[in-house]
């Protein structure tokens, strides 16, 4: 019997194109759509501002091509829209605020758009493989600790909306936390990799919990101190959460013991009784979650709310709700301007977007043959995934609300910068995982057509 | 580490699927609620900045919504405003839609109207904004304004109806305001301006036409004349007992006309005569011999006791119930418990030239898309049957003697039979009547009735002082009407 059979392993890098030229479409179309509503009319440069977009994608895709030609090809197409959404919604808050385009919001995110995908594309050439990051674990927490005390540091820290998160050089603002992220998932990574086996010993049985050692808990209270640290000095919930959130996920991944989750939960608990107890910022973000509408306190909550109800099942299409009625509906508060202007149906689809994009970090994490790089995967996944459930659920009442960005839709360079480093990541991780166990692609060009085996 | 993986990810998919729970009951569930919200303002802005339908006079706006470039969108403008004041009412961002046709007929001017349903359904079909109905309005521009000139400073108001339909030709109220003022987008202003307005007691937002009752007086003895022809005992010739002093039963007090004076030496008058120099004694004992029922019975065939709308809601005018002798002859003549508004007044002149048919008054005549295209137009509609058209007639012809000889003369127009009747009605202790005058024109063939008050402004010792006042704006407006 004869069959035929491709050598070539699926990449999926055409299947990629088409769905980059189709995000690049509903980006162009939410644009369209906005200068509508807006002025009554296309803008007049819609069709070099649709190449621009598309040169832009596409580059990154023959980067792909080049460098990571296994690489996921779900992951490129699902940030390009998220990003390019965020773009035309920041263009929308622009108009709305009569904001001229080269002042605007929205050209600062073009440009840090640009930065953040050259910078993504830097990381996919320069690392050809993810495990020479395990060499630099202590040097990453080195970086993750001195980027999250830099806001702390005279002169260059800066504190606003009642978070000390910022730095400031000249009239340059970053948010060093959003980049520790990484730093942090590395350094967990390559620490846990080697001290999984350790930490994975088991201690004593209580209510049929296998828990680890008493010595072993060393690492996990040093996490826990480091998150109430950032809670207590920059007053920062959501990057405290995330952080220690992040550690978890990753700590249970490394030694499969559920206990882990158990004691970190124990100890988030006891730190959020005592913050609670200790700050009354803390207790206002705990009143508002329980009754955002309650007169005498803030209303940026019910403000939210407003919005989100003002949407509605179908939204009032983009370009006419009124978003700006939220308070820094650019950050924070952005995705109630989706909720608003595309309602109940493009929420879910966002956030779908947002669990697919998580779901093929993990799938890079499970094809991925070493731990580090099954950890590393993890971790960065995890962290969109937790950031979006901390910022999301703060806006619609699952959680109180606490500052964090939206991956991708956030105006804000450091937000963008970093998560498109994380996006680099898992596209060099995924495109590992998916490369057959002979690392050199079989030489195909040779042949003219298809080879014929017989079986 | 596969297992632990996998794990993790059930637990990011419940993360998520929260997520989408969380969003699908607020958006889904609680939206209506949280919309509904009176701190909602971005339920304010969009009730606010829908295209508003415009109100109009003879195809030109009185009141329209003009677009602005401020988060509002939109501004109301009244070209005129405190002349249609009583017309339009007010649309504030603040205050929202109040007084007048803005609130009466809120639903059509923005276009939530269930009236509108066909054009809305066509309107979302065309991907389009529902928009607001526009209202022609019955108000002939000329007898507004003589309306709104000839109160003046006064305190008072005027009303003019077209007898034949019902049709509110003018309907002032002084003093008045100017809703611009309200619709400004400068919040601070309007809120002082609210605040001025609701504490001046002189209420410029209340509209006296139709939303305050008042003792009729004299004008009263018309729906009297009316009861008494209609028995077939009587009829304009019939001579009624005139006493310079009508003792009243069961009382030491007396009823005695205007300054004391006699209706007549003989004590005696015909009932065209005593209507002429509206004399209090001859109606009040004609009251007495009719008795309470009859009179509540004409009372309630002209309309009084109904409740009308406008469509703004009119205040109910009433005659009392239970009266002792003394109080049903007090009430013969308008005095006591009768209460009523100046457009029931005018509602019982436009019967009497009706030929006795009492109209539904109303004030819109159009309802027009916002391409002007015609969705209701109201069809004039018979209230009731107040008198037959043979006591309609003798009831004309006595109102013109009033004009022509009595104490309506001020309200003459040269070539021009003009039908009355003047009242000075007594507002207890010593402050001034009110003075009346309600009427219509041409006797002949009648096209504008009317009735007009000056709160105060009545002379207790005069009995010409209500025609006196009040004649000359009515005469003004008439003419405004039978002149355009």
């Amino acid at each position: 019997m004869i069959s035929v059979a491709s050598l070539t392993p699926r990449r999926g890098r055409n299947v990629e194109l088409l769905l980059l030229v189709i995000a690049v479409g509903i980006v162009v179309l939410a644009y369209a759509n906005v200068e509508v509503a807006a002025r009554g009319e296309l803008p007049a440069n819609l069709l070099a501002q649709t190449l621009g977009l598309l040169a832009i994608a596409g580059t990154f895709h023959l980067v792909l091509r080049w460098r990571a030609s296994y690489a996921d090809p779900l992951l490129l197409p699902i940030v390009t829209l998220l990003n390019g959404l965020g773009l035309v919604m920041l263009h929308r808050i622009d108009i709305a605020r009569g904001n001229e385009f080269s002042s605007g919001l929205a050209l600062r995110q073009l440009t840090w758009s640009a930065l953040a995908v050259g910078i993504a594309i830097a990381v996919l050439v320069v690392l050809r493989d993810h495990r020479l990051l395990r060499r630099y674990t202590y040097s990453a927490g080195l970086a993750a600790v001195v980027l999250l005390l830099m806001p702390l540091l005279p002169f260059i820290g800066r504190e606003e909306f009642g978070a000390r998160i910022w730095i400031r050089v000249g009239s340059f603002t970053f948010q060093p936390g959003e980049v520790a992220k990484i730093a942090l998932a590395i350094f967990f990574a390559g620490y846990l990799v080697s001290a999984r086996d350790a930490l994975s010993v088991s201690g004593k049985k209580v209510l049929g919990l296998i828990l680890p050692r008493a010595k072993d808990l060393g690492p996990i209270l040093v996490a826990w101190v480091l998150s109430l640290g950032i809670l207590v000095f920059q007053r920062d919930l959501g990057s405290s959460l995330l952080f220690f959130g992040l550690f978890i996920a990753m700590l249970y991944v490394a030694t499969e013991r559920v206990s882990w989750i158990a004691i970190g939960l124990a100890l988030l608990g006891v730190g959020a009784y005592f913050a609670y107890g200790t700050f009354a910022h803390l207790q206002t973000r705990v009143h508002l979650w329980l009754d955002p509408f309650a007169p005498g306190q803030s209303d940026q909550v019910a403000k939210g709310l407003m919005g989100l109800a003002a949407g509605g099942l179908v939204g009032t299409g983009l370009g006419r709700g009124r978003p700006t009625e939220t308070y820094v509906v650019e950050s924070d508060f952005i995705f109630t301007a989706f909720g608003e202007e595309l309602g109940l149906i493009g929420l879910f689809a966002m956030i779908l977007l947002y669990a697919l994009l998580v779901q093929r970090g993990l799938r890079a994490a499970v094809g991925v043959r070493d731990g580090f790089g099954k950890l590393l995967a993890t971790g960065l996944a995890f962290s969109i995934a937790l950031q979006c459930f901390v910022v999301i659920g703060g806006l619609t009442r699952v959680i109180p609300l606490t500052g964090l960005t939206t991956p991708f839709l956030s105006a804000g360079g450091s937000s963008l910068l970093a998560n498109w480093t994380i996006v680099a990541l898992l596209l060099r991780i995924s495109d590992q995982a998916r490369r057959p166990l002979d690392e050199t692609p079989p030489k195909v060009s040779a042949e003219p057509t298809e080879m014929v085996r017989a079986s | 580490m596969n297992a632990p993986i996998r794990k993790l990810g059930m637990l990011i998919a419940f993360l998520f699927t929260t997520l989408l729970v969380s969003t699908t009951i607020i958006q889904g569930f609680q939206a209506k609620s949280i919309n509904a919200r009176p701190d909602n303002r971005r339920t304010l802005l969009s009730t606010y900045s829908a295209d508003r339908g415009a109100i109009l006079v003879n195809s030109t706006p009185i009141a329209v919504s003009e677009e602005t470039d401020n988060q509002y969108q939109r501004i109301r403008r009244y070209p005129e405003g405190p002349t249609y004041a009583a017309v339009t009412g007010y649309f504030s961002f603040l205050f929202g839609a109040g007084g007048g046709l803005e609130r009466a007929e809120n639903p059509l001017l923005n276009g939530r109207s269930d009236r509108l349903f066909y054009r809305r359904l066509s309107d979302v079909f065309a991907g389009q904004r529902p928009s607001g109905a526009n209202i022609e309005t019955t108000i002939v521009p000329a007898a507004q304004r003589a309306a709104v000139q000839g109160l003046g400073t006064n305190r008072g108001a005027a009303i003019a109806l077209d007898p034949r339909t019902g049709a509110i030709l003018a309907m002032a109220t002084s003093p008045t305001y100017d809703p611009n003022v309200l619709a400004s987008h400068d919040m601070a202003a309007v809120e002082e301006a609210w605040k001025q307005l609701n504490a001046d007691t002189s209420k410029p937002m209340l509209n006296r036409a139709l939303a305050e009752t008042y003792p009729p007086g004299s004008t009263f003895k018309l729906v009297t004349a009316a009861a008494a022809l209609s028995t077939g005992d009587y009829d304009m010739e019939s001579e009624l007992d005139a006493p310079r002093v009508l003792d009243l039963p069961q009382t030491s007090v007396d009823l005695p006309n205007f300054g004391g004076r006699e209706c007549d030496p003989s004590g005696k008058q015909t009932m065209i005569e005593a209507l002429r120099i509206s004399c209090n004694t001859a109606f009040a004992s004609l009251g007495l011999d009719l008795g309470e029922d009859v009179l509540r019975n004409q009372a309630a065939r002209f309309g009084i006791g109904d409740a009308l709308r406008v469509p703004m809601t009119v205040a109910r005018s009433s005659f009392p119930d239970e009266l002792d002798p003394p109080s049903l002859a007090q009430s013969a003549i308008g005095q006591r418990d009768v209460r009523m508004t100046p457009l029931q007044v005018a509602m019982v002149s436009a019967a009497i030239a009706n030929r006795g048919i009492v109209m539904q008054p109303f004030l819109v005549r159009t309802v027009l898309g916002n391409d002007l295209s015609v969705i209701e137009e109201t069809q004039p509609q018979q209230l009731s049957e107040a008198v037959t058209p043979d006591v309609a007639s003798q009831l004309s012809l006595m109102m013109q003697r009033v004009v022509e000889s009595g104490t309506g003369q001020p309200a003459q127009i040269p070539g021009v039979a003009v039908a009355g009747k003047t009242g000075t009605a007594e507002v207890g202790g010593d402050a001034r009547g009110h003075a009346w005058f309600t009427g219509f024109a041409p006797a002949g063939d009648p096209q504008v009735a009317v009735a007009v008050i000056i709160e105060n402004q009545g002379d207790n010792q005069s009995v010409s002082g209500g025609g006196r006042v009040a004649g000359p704006i009515a005469k003004a407006i008439m003419e405004a009407v039978l002149g355009s």
